[in-house]
């Protein structure tokens, strides 16, 4: 029996909303790349309004790394050029015209092929920007070679997609991208599998090293994961990647096209019927939730409620996200809410009756249930923080900008998604993941 | 016109260029209090728990309610077993009502108003916490303190161990704790002695209290009735008397997890060994006292359920607790048994230790710190 690493720390949130396992095809009318998914990247754009473009087409690349593409996803036509403050590109439109015209890059044996031929043809095919490394959460660096690559078959955030029903089917393909990914590093490619998951689809798999994990979230984040099997020391790097996005990898050496279909699952309290689409990267939400949503004032998220970006709804979803979740909106005042034992509200702390049932799903909005205070209670994020790090240390280490402190403290080694339970369960109401990201940014900043 | 409808009609003119822009932070205060604000999240996680630091605060004021009804009985109590008057329930309790009252009101109007000014000033939300010290305070306080006393100390505490660091969850030192010791040692001859503990208490009457009477070296434990001590029918503190409110306080306070266990534990720990230490040298009368009877004498264990357990001013990693816990009880018995002075050792130790706190913290981290700069240079090693 292979070893199964528990993680025991942690906290499964219970929504109400679970997609279904039922995949609808969906022919989106738009979709947008949105520069400002990726962590770090100045835009120099390739495109102009009205441009017609096809599926792996150049929209853009990176300033400082001018190897870095980013590519469309499908063909058509660039509809609009969306710009925020100061000029900050924010979203490139497409209308797609549904004739699905791609750039041929060739197809190829990635296991007969040199690593600088493997890594030209992600970079020219703009699938590059999948494969993202530890630390900081960039777009990994193809010069540059990591101590391991790590991919996260399973999520264990609230609501998230169940990837073996995606995977489901395309095993071969799925078998290529892996194969790519042996050639890009000397070292193992683990592939993290939840035990218990009917899961043949994973552990088949050959030429990576299969390791199961057990325990609430966040055993599905790669940090926890990492920090299990091979933690990041200072100056090292690990790459990782998504299911989804290996057979899009798989796909490119398969067929040699960039293929930007995605499976997204539609979720949350208020989705009327939550399910899966099959549909394309950065699809425009408005087909999905219009007819399918209620007429409250809710709010939409690409991704899941703990790490995903709110967006409109007619807005797109995020290139690395594959779900989108619909809460109520919570703008609502609640008299002496402090003082009532109320058995209806989710809580971690035991101040609430409603810990005596644990299995309980709940519908919860976007309220923030109190005010911003400086941190009082201690000890809480240690019950949920599966790292052998002092979570609240490291907070205030980034607050307060002491780059070697954060450093002695283990800022390498998390991502700010790996605090989003601490900042759930704070009663402080402080805006955690956002300081953890500033204090990455500003290690990045430094290190570079 | 619905409250809520009434607040949002007045509320304009508290915002920034309102007519009472000034009064924001007091506005706000009341507004969070009477409701749970309707802001929702910007960034980061879009849900959010249902607790937030109000209802941790309030739950310690709930916890303390036992004690806060028996202390205002006792004080009564108290007063017409000196005198020898022989009374009704509900004239105990008026009597007490008019001597603990008094206390809350300067208690709360004083720290309040500072708290209110402070907010004011720096432009942020009234913290809760002063709701929680303000509470504490009278509850460790002599019944027949005079209320000019209570007002400096309360100010003090409030000023010097709290606002000067920058309010609620900056502070080093317990401020119910510093309100107590200002007196302590302003005031030597108000707060100690075996004068003050009973409210108007004829000269005649001997109202020493069993921590008192440790001091004059005679042995307290067969003098005294266990069962009074345990229920509280005892001169004493307002609210520290009844072991049975504390413990039914702290019970509420473990279920709801608001209070940590392991400095909890860790305080009774350290002051089981260190009396069992002196139980087996035993060579003065207060070497002999048992474990159990210190618990049951003095302030041990409204200290170590209410004072010592303070988030702020207790250790923050979960090491350093049982670090802090275990040496807050430890000194604490010392201080009884060794220095006869200073009768009020769980005081003192917990505020000692809470100025050691941060230095438990520093090298609990540091072993983090550590272990990680070894596993850098194992692998540097490896890879040379």
């Amino acid at each position: 029996m292979d070893k199964i690493i528990k993680i025991k720390k942690g906290l499964n949130i219970n929504l109400v909303g679970e997609a279904e396992h039922v995949v609808e095809h969906h022919e989106p009318q738009y979709c947008a790349i949105k520069p400002t998914d990726f962590i770090g990247i100045y835009p120099k754009l390739h495109v102009e309004e009205g441009d017609k473009v096809k599926a792996g087409s150049i929209l853009f690349h990176d300033k400082y790394r001018e190897d870095l593409f980013f590519t469309a996803p499908t063909s058509g036509t660039i509809k609009a050029i969306i710009r925020g403050e100061k000029r900050q590109l924010k979203e490139i439109v497409i209308e797609t015209d549904g004739r699905d015209d791609k750039i041929d890059f060739g197809k190829g044996d990635p296991l007969r092929m040199s690593r600088e031929e493997i890594t030209s043809k992600l970079v020219q095919s703009g699938i590059w920007a999948m494969i993202r490394q530890r630390p900081y959460s960039i777009i990994a660096n193809p010069l540059e070679k990591p101590k391991c690559i790590v991919i996260s078959t399973f999520d264990t955030a609230p609501l998230a997609p169940d990837n073996t029903l995606i995977i489901k089917n395309k095993q071969n393909i799925f078998q290529k991208g892996i194969d790519v990914l042996t050639r890009l590093t000397d070292g193992k490619v683990h592939l993290n599998v939840r035990h218990g998951d009917n899961s043949d689809i994973f552990t088949n798999i050959k030429g990576v090293n299969i390791n199961y994990f057990t325990g609430p979230h966040p055993a599905g984040n790669v940090s926890t994961q990492i920090n299990r099997l091979d933690p990041i020391n200072k100056g090292e790097i690990i790459w990782y990647c998504y299911p989804q996005d290996i057979l899009t990898i798989g796909e490119l050496f398969e067929t040699g096209y960039y293929n930007g279909e995605r499976v997204f699952a539609l979720t949350g309290s208020e989705v009327l019927h939550p399910h899966y689409y099959q549909s394309i990267i950065g699809t425009c939400i408005s087909d999905l939730v219009n007819n399918n949503t209620g007429d409250k004032e809710n709010r939409y998220i690409s991704g899941n409620v703990l790490t995903g970006k709110k967006i409109d709804r007619d807005g797109f979803i995020s290139f690395y996200d594959n779900a989108v979740t619909v809460i109520p909106e919570g703008r609502h005042h609640e008299l002496f809410g402090w003082l009532a034992p109320n058995i209806n509200k989710f809580s971690f702390s035991h101040t609430f009756l409603s810990y005596l049932f644990p299995k309980r799903k709940y519908v919860l909005d976007t309220n923030m249930h109190g005010g911003v205070r400086p941190y009082i209670m201690t000890g809480e994020f240690e019950k949920i923080f599966p790292f052998d790090i002092f979570p609240l240390q490291l907070i205030k280490a980034c607050i307060i900008k002491d780059i070697d402190l954060m450093e002695n403290l283990g800022i390498y080694e998390v991502d700010e998604e790996d605090f989003a339970l601490c900042e759930v369960i704070d009663p402080s109401k402080t805006p955690i993941q956002k300081i953890i990201r500033e204090g990455i940014d500003l290690i990045h900043k430094e290190m570079n | 016109m619905g409250l809520r409808a009434f607040l949002d009609k007045i509320k304009p003119a508290f915002e920034k260029g309102g007519k009472f822009e000034k009064l924001h932070s007091t506005f706000d205060a009341f507004e969070t209090f009477l409701y749970v604000p309707d802001t929702v999240t910007e960034n980061g996680s879009h849900i959010r728990d249902a607790v937030d630091m109000k209802r941790n605060m309030i739950f310690v004021m709930i916890a303390l309610m036992p004690c806060f009804f028996f202390g205002i009985f006792n004080v009564g109590y108290q007063h017409f077993l000196s005198s020898g008057e022989n009374v009704t329930f509900w004239h105990t309790v008026g009597y007490g009502l008019m001597k603990v009252i008094p206390m809350y009101l300067v208690s709360y109007i004083v720290g309040l108003a500072i708290e209110f000014i402070f907010a004011e000033v720096r432009h942020e939300q009234v913290n809760e916490g002063y709701f929680v010290t303000g509470f504490l305070i009278p509850l460790i306080m002599p019944p027949d303190i005079p209320l000019w006393m209570l007002a400096i100390a309360v100010a003090f505490a409030v000023i010097i161990g709290k606002e000067v660091f920058g309010g609620t969850g900056m502070n080093i030192v317990n401020p119910a704790l510093l309100a107590r010791a200002f007196l302590f040692f302003s005031y030597p001859s108000k707060m100690s002695g075996d004068d003050i503990w009973i409210a108007d208490k004829p000269d005649a009457y001997s109202g020493a209290t069993p921590l008192g009477e440790l001091l004059n070296g005679s042995n307290v434990m067969e003098s005294l009735n266990i069962s009074d001590m345990f229920f509280g029918f005892m001169p004493g503190s307002v609210g520290e008397t009844s072991k049975l409110a504390i413990l039914t306080g702290g019970m509420f306070l473990i279920l709801t997890q608001v209070i940590s266990l392991r400095i909890l534990l860790s305080v009774f720990a350290g002051a089981i060994i260190m009396s069992l230490t002196f139980n087996l040298i035993g060579s003065t009368p207060a070497m002999e006292v048992t474990f159990w009877q210190h618990f049951l004498i003095g302030g041990f264990l409204f200290g170590a359920f209410f004072m010592a357990t303070d988030p702020v001013t207790a250790a923050q990693t979960n090491t350093g607790k049982i670090i802090y816990g275990f040496l807050v009880g430890a000194i604490a018995i010392m201080i009884r048994v060794i220095n006869q002075a200073y009768p009020e050792g769980m005081m003192l130790s917990i505020l000692l230790m809470n100025f050691f706190a941060p230095f438990i913290d520093y090298v609990v981290v540091n072993n983090n710190i550590r272990k990680r700069k070894r596993r850098l240079a194992k692998t540097e090693r490896r890879s040379s």
